[in-house]
């Protein structure tokens, strides 16, 4: 296997054993722990009083754009790591290059800051 | 040493040196921070009982929640209400996977370390999103959704900060950036090494206000915020998952404290010039020892700083916490990516 196959093999093992440790802890945890439910207990906590209607209400909208701003810059400033791991090959040209571009993302920041996209409302 | 033992044998010793790089930080953390710093700060002397000046209290407190009944709220999403927790702490396992302590001593060396780093730091929120929405309280999904906002905001300006970390390196690989930190020389002195806290100064001071808001501590403690949510998304769950959940949290905030200090103070190493050596494969065997040590040590100034923020500022508002995160944590990172790019090129 190659080195790098070998580092995601690593990647699997500790997410496994993350896991596993939870796991583990919670089924020593079983063995000690009560288990008497009730009704009472059982029921959504809603500061001490009877929970009205679902827990699964609606809520605002706002974080929407937010997420959806947030994709937008993210999957842009993806691209700025390579670029920034060759720098000192490209000199000049690549920071002209990189100038246009990050311009173009302060353009894209300030028409959404314009737009009032950013106001928490 | 690692090289001549089977390739079992290296996991094996790998996976033991992953638990111990997450269960002790956070152990000492705990500790250190929460138990005692904290009560010094408020004039009172914290736990005392549980061994000497309580420092088995952590021990005491694990096998109390240990006992304790494991709840799910009735109308809950009973299997991804009891997955959550766990996709939290196995987010800090996957974290941890990238940290290097030695020349040697790595779990991984990822050409794209600083992307694999950046990625897994989210799979987190994916854990908190279940939990919050699981739990079928109101409480629990305003904190969930709070949580999610949060943590894709500041995730732009801790991705924007590292980049000038990887301009003036020239790579992604973490392992080469904290070995070209000790190597570098600062304006030709060469004592020091270069480490990038003193040439990215605005990048990690950039870096570790998303850290602290990665992390939900207290200024941006909006998604727990426990005088009007309860205890946000961790609302519904008690006994040991909730203990997970707390775990998690404090083993992630030694994560990111270890990545800090190898992106902006030198890392596991030594100044080279100090020894004499010019590349990786220069570095003396006992630096595998001291290595780790050395890291540690750093983990714990990185967390304190943390923590003193924690304890000493008031909460943000959550329109204020997102105009921070985009108004004027994003413009100064990227005005500090095309000032680093200027000087590396000028340079």
């Amino acid at each position: 296997m190659s080195q790098l196959l070998r580092s995601y093999l690593t990647v699997a093992m500790f997410g496994a054993i993350g896991v596993l440790l939870a796991a583990l802890l919670l089924a020593i945890s079983a063995l000690v722990r009560p288990n008497r439910p009730n009704a009472d207990k059982s029921k959504v906590y809603e500061s001490g009083v009877d929970p009205i209607g679902d827990g699964w209400s609606q809520s605002q909208i706002r974080y929407y754009v937010f997420a959806l701003l947030f994709v937008i810059f993210d999957v842009e400033t993806v691209f700025i790591f390579p670029w920034a791991t060759q720098l000192e090959r490209y000199a000049g040209f690549g920071l002209l290059e990189m100038g246009i571009f990050v311009f173009v993302l302060l353009l894209g920041l300030v028409y959404a800051w314009r737009k009032g996209v950013l106001r928490w409302v | 040493m690692l090289a001549t033992l089977p390739y079992w044998g290296v996991s094996l010793i790998r996976i033991l040196g992953g638990i111990v790089a997450v269960l002790l930080p956070a152990g000492s953390i705990v500790y250190i921070f929460l138990f005692k710093m904290m009560s010094f700060m408020q004039s009172r002397l914290g736990p005392m009982e549980a061994g000497p000046y309580g420092s088995m209290q952590l021990f005491a407190e694990v096998g109390k929640w240990l006992q304790k009944e494991d709840l799910a709220p009735d109308g809950a999403d009973k299997r991804l209400f009891k997955m959550a927790p766990l996709i939290v702490l196995a987010s800090t396992f996957l974290l941890v996977a990238v940290v290097p302590f030695g020349p040697d001593a790595w779990f991984t060396n990822f050409e794209a370390g600083v992307f694999y780093a950046l990625a897994v730091s989210s799979v987190s929120v994916l854990g908190i999103l279940m939990a919050g929405w699981s739990s079928a309280n109101k409480y629990s999904l305003m904190g969930g959704l709070r949580a999610a906002g949060q943590l894709i905001a500041y995730e732009l300006p801790m991705v924007l900060a590292v980049i000038g970390v990887v301009i003036q390196a020239g790579t992604m690989n973490l392992q080469q950036i904290v070995v070209k930190q000790n190597n570098d020389k600062i304006f030709g002195l060469h004592f020091l090494g270069n480490p990038y806290i003193l040439t990215q100064f605005v990048g990690f001071i950039v870096f570790m206000i998303a850290v602290q808001a990665e992390l939900t501590q207290t200024p941006f403690d909006m998604p727990i915020a426990e005088s009007e949510l309860v205890s946000g998304y961790m609302t519904e769950y008690s006994g040991f998952r909730f203990l997970i959940f707390f775990i998690g949290e404090f083993a992630t905030a030694g994560v990111f404290a270890l990545i800090a200090s190898a992106l902006f103070l030198g890392g596991w190493g030594v100044p080279f010039s100090w020894f004499g050596w010019h590349n990786i494969g220069d570095v003396a065997n006992w630096m595998n020892v001291v290595g780790p040590l050395i890291m540690f040590v750093k983990m714990m100034i990185v967390v304190f700083l943390i923590m003193w923020v924690r304890f000493s500022f008031p909460r943000f508002r959550e329109d204020q916490l997102q105009r921070f995160a985009w108004k004027v944590l994003i413009p100064i990172a990227l005005a500090n990516i095309m000032l680093t790019a200027i000087l590396k090129v000028a340079f």
